[in-house]
């Protein structure tokens, strides 16, 4: 394999055939010196890299790095305001991909490479039939087949990626079909012609745990079946653990690192490279206890990972956790169990006071418009939810989508107060209470949301975002608040007269921290805070948020799909799965030793970074 | 599908049902009496009392409203104040008309409006692109009236290829009812053609950015193709519900072109009955309006659920 300090690259004979079970590597993809850049910045700067015969190669690097703008290049999708250098060339074909006219170029899109998106939910056209959909990219490229031949192939290939009763799904519109049969049907469209080349940009970041290790297998069994290559952006070490031979580190539009696998991974030799497994991993510094960030590594003399925690993505030792549980329960919903079970509650004979938050037979059910000549379904969205949240406990909620936690959090956090059953925080309830009547609860409970760049008001200053609940406190009064609190959450002063847009994500996040502790709630809720956050930025994020859980006695109720993270940041852990808590207890015990069978296969479908 | 038609049907039934009982209220509490308004100042009180009596006026409100909508159930909008004959064919005759002028109107604009709202976006930042978007803008800035005696100006007085002014029903002559139509036609299309090319250029562009339309590349085909087999029909959406709006207003707002045209559509109708404080014929005539917008009301929703799936299944 080549390596990019190579310019002059192998010779490329003009009529290579990829032979894909042959003992010597015929380059399929050779990029030199590629250089994409806008009117005013350059992105990529001047790359090279080869991809083998059959190879399936990860490509690595945080957003804004230029991953994916590296494949868009050779796909000859780039945006328009996008100029490009270098050259990209295909095996088999003499021009330069750069360089050819979009007519010569779109008859190899599908047929020789081929893409797969990160978002399944918006990648099919939503008029028209699934079927239809891959049966076109088959008469793109084929030649004079019949409407029925491609018709039917579509139903075949539907079925090769596990879709049940394909020839059913073929007719559905893509709305019908879960996130991760889009994902197969994207898959199923882009194997249609055998590519030489596969390009997978993030396939499984928008999906669930179990779906993703689904969906993971399903690629690498069809690659490997059609002798195709691969290359596979993501952010996420652990997935490209599972799935490729060979890795390529990105940072800033430049390649740092490339190698084997098991060598990357064991023995990195860039800093950055170090510095992103020992943050994917939540690697812990043994001397302080905090997550290894990227900055610790990169930032002055490179610092070697203490030999004991090299490549062990180990949570904090639970024996230097401090206790925040003067008891411990694990307990799991039994199978067919209807009753309840109030998890996390103190045995009476504790003696301790009421529990912070209690919740007691918390139901919320959604009605869904009716099809056809029903009337209006029932969509069960809680059915019967009980549990305590102990005073300064680090509480994860962790479970997939669609299991309920968004509605839990909603109805904790009183933003929805329709339903059955009881919240009460600091014995105070909050379901079927008016919203008027709730002010206390935003002084007890703050939240901070996923998205940092949704949550806050574009048009507002930090300092308005920041202090917008200190009603009746005077301005000047207001601003030095809002500028201890920006300390406390490590920005700068004087970005109170600044606009969210001048910050980047992590800053963002930042931000929402602030603007949640100005007022010095109880409890803090965090609804997958660091969920859209690059790896490096999340270790720091994590490391401010339990600085400031510490330092303002918080109870945090944490709600995340990453196994990873809530091991790290809680003690106590619930499960959800359908609308119900089937399992909780402390954090270490519930990912030891599972009870539910359910909570197992969620463990064992999390990638993790120990190459196999 | 069947469930949802009855529904839409059922709510078009009872809107048009509660708009009757607010242009009967609205028109019936208008101040003035109508009996001495056709009298005038001179008459007596017991002309004024036999007038009333003859159209029914001294009967209370909610007797006359039931009489007034048992008539329309039957076809019948209702008997002239000023006339007192049935104003039904005048105002069925208008609406035909009208509806034949807008609807030519409508068919004008979507011709210009969809390959020039698309190729403006497809040409975005180019010189062509940009001299698209000039043209759209400034037929937008024309208004109705001008474009009208503009289009008389060239095309009847001096080329003379098409009357200048006049209304020819196509039963009498389908020949002359074309003749007459075109210049109106284009009057009226030109105009809102510009306006819906712009819709239609938003949209498109909407959807070039939308991430199947980079699927559809990525299976091979090139931009062109790729915004002919799966963004156009994407990009309907928002077009036809400007349509729809734009046809609602143009049943009355082409007034201005009925009067250029000597066109005797629903707008001048309307004039001409509120200057003759007919307020019968004015209440048909807006009945008849307003009963038509629910139409196309309901049969732009049920446009979306031919182009959209995702809207036969929900709601």
């Amino acid at each position: 394999m080549t390596l990019s300090g190579n310019p002059s690259g192998a010779p490329l004979e003009p009529d290579t055939r990829i032979d894909p079970g042959g003992s010597q590597p015929t380059p399929v993809l050779t990029v030199r010196d590629l250089r994409v850049g806008t009117a005013h910045t350059e992105i990529l700067h001047g790359l090279n890299l080869t991809i083998n015969g059959g190879e399936r190669v990860g490509l690595i690097g945080e957003s804004g790095s230029g991953k994916s703008i590296t494949c868009l290049s050779a796909m000859g999708l780039l945006p328009d305001n996008l100029s490009t250098g270098g050259s990209i060339r295909l095996a088999g074909i003499e021009e330069n991909l750069l360089e050819m006219p979009e007519a010569a170029l779109a008859p190899l899109r599908g047929s020789r490479m081929s893409m797969v998106f990160q978002e399944p939910m918006t990648a099919l056209n939503p008029l028209q039939r699934v079927g239809r959909q891959v049966a076109e990219v088959i008469d793109i490229h084929g030649h004079g087949q019949s409407h029925q031949s491609s018709s039917a192939r579509a139903v075949e290939l539907l079925d090769s990626v596990g879709i049940p009763d394909p020839g059913r799904a073929a007719q559905a519109f893509p709305h019908q079909l879960s996130g991760g049969q889009r994902q197969r049907v994207m898959l199923a469209m882009a194997m249609a012609n055998t590519p030489d080349l596969l390009f997978a940009d993030e396939p499984t970041t928008a999906l669930d745990v179990t779906v993703q290790a689904q969906v993971l297998e399903l690629m690498r069994r069809q690659v490997r079946e059609a002798g195709s290559s691969l290359l596979f952006i993501t952010h996420d070490l652990a997935i490209v653990a599972e799935i490729c031979e060979r890795v390529l580190i990105m940072r800033h539009g430049e390649l740092v690192e490339q190698g084997p696998i098991d060598r990357v991974f064991s023995d990195p030799q860039h800093p950055y490279t170090k510095a992103l497994l020992a943050a994917s991993g939540l690697e812990v510094n043994p001397s302080t206890g905090r997550l290894v960030t990227l900055a610790d590594l990169t930032a002055g003399p490179v610092v070697d990972p203490q030999p004991g925690s090299e490549g062990e993505a180990a949570p904090r030792d639970p024996a230097d956790r401090p206790e925040r549980t003067p008891f411990r329960i694990h307990e799991s919903l039994p199978d067919g169990h209807q009753g309840t079970i109030v998890f996390n509650r103190a045995p009476a004979s504790s003696g301790l006071a009421p529990a912070m938050v209690q919740v007691t037979e918390l139901t919320r059910t959604y009605l869904r418009p009716g099809r056809g000549l029903k009337g209006p379904t029932k969509v069960p969205a809680l059915r019967g939810v009980s549990f305590d949240v102990r005073e300064g406990q680090h509480f994860g909620i962790v479970g997939e989508s669609g299991c309920g936690k968004s509605t839990l959090l909603r109805m904790l956090t009183g933003l929805e107060r329709d339903g059955s059953g009881s919240v009460q925080i600091g014995g105070r309830e909050v379901v079927g209470q008016r919203e008027r009547n709730l002010r206390w609860l935003r002084q007890e409970v703050q939240i901070v949301f996923q998205d940092p760049m949704g949550s806050l008001d574009p048009r507002m200053r930090v300092e308005d975002i920041v202090t917008e609940s200190l009603i009746g406190v005077p301005r000047s009064e207001r601003r030095e608040r809002a500028q201890k609190i920006l300390l406390d959450v490590d920005l700068p002063a004087d970005a109170v007269d600044r606009y969210p847009h001048e910050f980047s994500g992590g800053q963002r996040q930042r931000i929402a921290i602030a603007r949640a502790l100005v007022n010095s709630p109880r409890i803090l809720v965090a609804d997958e805070a660091v969920s859209a956050l690059d790896v490096s930025v999340r270790a720091q994020v994590l490391n401010l948020l339990s600085d400031l859980v510490d330092a303002y006695g918080l109870t945090l109720l944490f709600v995340s799909h990453d196994l990873h993270v809530v091991r790290h940041v809680c003690d106590t852990v619930a499960v959800m799965k359908a609308g119900r808590i089937i399992e909780c207890g402390p954090t270490d015990e519930v990912y030891d030793s599972p009870q539910h069978p359910y909570t197992a296969s969620l463990i064992r479908a999390v990638p993790t970074l120990q190459v196999a | 599908m069947a469930v949802n038609l009855l529904r839409r049907i059922g709510i078009f039934i009872l809107t048009a049902f509660v708009a009757s009982i607010l242009v009967f209220l609205l028109l019936s509490v208008v101040p003035g009496d109508p009996a001495r308004a056709q009298l005038g100042t001179d008459a007596s009180q017991a002309e004024v009392d036999a007038l009333q009596q003859r159209l029914g006026l001294n009967r209370p409100v909610p007797l006359r409203y039931l009489l007034w909508l048992g008539g329309l159930l039957h076809g019948d909008l209702g008997t002239s104040f000023v006339t007192r004959q049935s104003v039904t064919p005048e105002v069925m005759n208008a609406l035909q008309v009208s509806l034949l002028l807008v609807v030519a109107g409508m068919l004008v604009a979507v011709i210009i409006a969809i390959p020039l709202g698309t190729m403006s976006a497809m040409r975005q930042g180019r010189a062509d692109g940009v001299v698209l978007s000039a043209l759209s803008q400034i037929g937008i800035s024309i208004p109705n009236f001008l474009m009208a005696l503009l289009l008389v100006v060239v095309l009847a007085v001096r080329w003379g290829v098409a009357p200048a002014s006049g209304w020819v029903a196509p039963a009498i002559s389908p020949g002359g009812f074309l003749a007459h139509l075109i210049l109106p036609a284009l009057a009226l299309g030109i105009v809102r053609g510009a306006i819906l090319s712009r819709y239609t250029r938003s949209a498109v562009l909407d959807i070039q950015r939308d991430d199947f339309m980079r699927t559809a590349r990525a299976k091979g085909l090139t931009s062109g193709r790729a915004l002919w087999r799966h963004g156009l029909r994407n990009a309907l959406i928002p077009v036809v519900t400007v349509t729809g709006v734009e046809f609602s207003g143009l049943l009355v707002g082409a007034v201005v072109i009925e009067t250029v045209f000597v066109i005797p559509g629903l707008g001048s109708l309307l004039l001409q009955s509120v200057a003759n404080r007919d307020m019968a014929e004015v209440q048909a005539v807006v009945m008849v309006i307003v009963f038509m917008v629910l139409l196309i009301n309901l049969l732009v929703d049920l446009a979306y659920t031919i182009i959209d799936p995702r809207l036969r299944s929900a709601r």
